[in-house]
């Protein structure tokens, strides 16, 4: 379960999520600005709110009345930003292995095998494709050995006939490693296969969240 | 040959400063690039003032700090360490004049690396040393290598604090910069003409090498 309850302000932008998830994979759904990134960043520690309180499970990470705040380095929290930030001057194992936790961490075969990027290990990250590239980022995420998976929009760069190649994997990875997912969207059909929950954001507020039926609904309008 | 030890003298105190700045250049130029801090502003005219200051007053100003009743100078002559007027004064002389050049080129390097490789390997668990040393580091490696190639070739040409401080004296404290003046004012223009030719030499390798590196981190 992850609890969100914050406030944000950026600038003139103003954001107020209140929300907790239970699903396996969330949506956080909304149009461009609506304030989806700057959630997913203020879960994972890489933005302070000004106030309110993050819980991963029983985990506070933050708090504001109780001066909490964990650093991103301590939250276990695997995120792959929108340009999935593959470092460059790694090659692909390299990246794999940055966040490898004695512990925590699924053996790299595993996470290798499951995103079927075995023939890719030994590439710079200059050669790789953008279906290839996702697949790495989602690997190096994976390797961290995290309690929490945040994907900005991870099929937002990728063409549509590529898109339908990478579902399957974040499915896999949604079934086969029992991780939640936090995944931020603006395709409605993307969502209907992957999320059991959404959260429709819009200027900085949820203003609805369910079942992915409810998209349907705000279709309407 | 005196002309030999004068130029392996520079190049010896260019290099020593450099490296002597390196660390402390890297660290202003990082804080300056990715943390807000009180006194900030501050910090950064003081780095920048030998840039704009006439080297004669940043060598008077250094002067007054290093001599034997200078703030810093007093403690160093309790503990044995004279400054002024050694070679260690031309490395100090040197190494203030191209902190700024330093500075501010590894400043830009940094500034253009993507913030998200580095939030993104605190997300992966790396703690604020391990980032810098793996991300910030090594992708903002070519600036830093050019700022130290500028401020080594601005070391090397280094007259106006140098004099002050360090003085002319033959085989002790004289270098290129400096030898070439001495030579012209005692009239040994063939002297100062060879040197003229050797700073020129090396200072061309020096910016050749430093926009080689700016080409291939543009490309």
């Amino acid at each position: 379960m992850i609890q969100v309850d914050i406030q944000l302000t950026q600038g003139t932008f103003r954001l107020e999520v209140s929300t907790t998830v239970n699903g396996r994979a969330t949506a956080l759904f909304g149009s461009s600005g609506a304030g989806k990134t700057t959630t997913l960043d203020a879960i994972a520690g890489l933005r302070e709110p000004n106030r309110g309180r993050i819980a991963l499970g029983d985990r506070v990470v933050f708090s504001s009345a109780d001066r909490i705040n964990v650093p991103a380095h301590h939250r276990r929290v695997g995120y792959v930003p929108q340009d999935v930030a593959l470092f460059p001057h790694m090659d692909v194992r390299a990246n794999l292995i940055y966040g490898r936790h004695p512990g925590t961490s699924p053996p790299l075969e595993r996470v290798v095998s499951m995103l079927e990027i075995e023939a890719l290990v030994d590439r710079r990250v200059g050669a790789l494709s953008g279906g290839e590239r996702q697949r790495v980022a989602l690997g190096r995420a994976l390797m961290s050995g995290p309690s929490l998976l945040l994907l900005d929009e991870p099929l937002a760069a990728v063409d549509v006939p590529l898109r339908r190649r990478i579902l399957p994997y974040l499915e896999r990875v949604r079934d086969e490693l029992h991780l939640p997912i936090v995944y931020v969207s603006h395709d409605r059909d993307e969502v209907r296969r992957l999320a059991d929950h959404v959260v429709i954001l819009e200027g900085g507020r949820v203003i609805a969240s369910g079942p992915p039926s409810i998209l349907d609904v705000e279709i309407a309008d | 040959m005196d002309l030999w030890h004068i130029t392996w003298f520079t190049v010896a105190c260019a290099t020593g400063a450099t490296l002597l700045v390196l660390p402390a250049g890297v660290a202003i130029a990082w804080l300056l690039a990715r943390r807000r801090f009180a006194g900030q502003a501050l910090v950064e005219t003081l780095v920048s003032l030998p840039l704009v200051m006439p080297p004669v007053a940043t060598g008077l100003v250094l002067l007054m700090l290093l001599s034997r009743r200078g703030a810093i100078g007093r403690v160093l002559d309790a503990a044995g360490i004279d400054i002024v007027f050694t070679w260690k004064a031309v490395v100090i002389a040197m190494a203030v004049m191209g902190l700024p050049l330093l500075v501010r080129t590894a400043r830009a390097g940094f500034e253009q690396v993507n913030r998200r490789y580095e939030q993104v390997a605190a997300t992966l668990g790396a703690p604020p040393a391990r980032v810098f040393f793996t991300i910030s580091l090594p992708l903002a490696w070519p600036s830093i290598v050019a700022g130290a190639v500028l401020a080594f070739a601005r070391a090397l040409g280094e007259f106006g604090a140098t004099i002050v401080v360090a003085g002319s004296i033959p085989g002790a404290t004289r270098t290129l910069a400096v030898a070439i003046y001495s030579y012209t004012e005692i009239g040994q223009d063939r002297q100062a003409a060879t040197l003229v030719v050797i700073s020129a030499a090396i200072a061309f390798l020096a910016l050749w090498y430093s926009n080689r590196l700016a080409a291939r981190r543009a490309a």
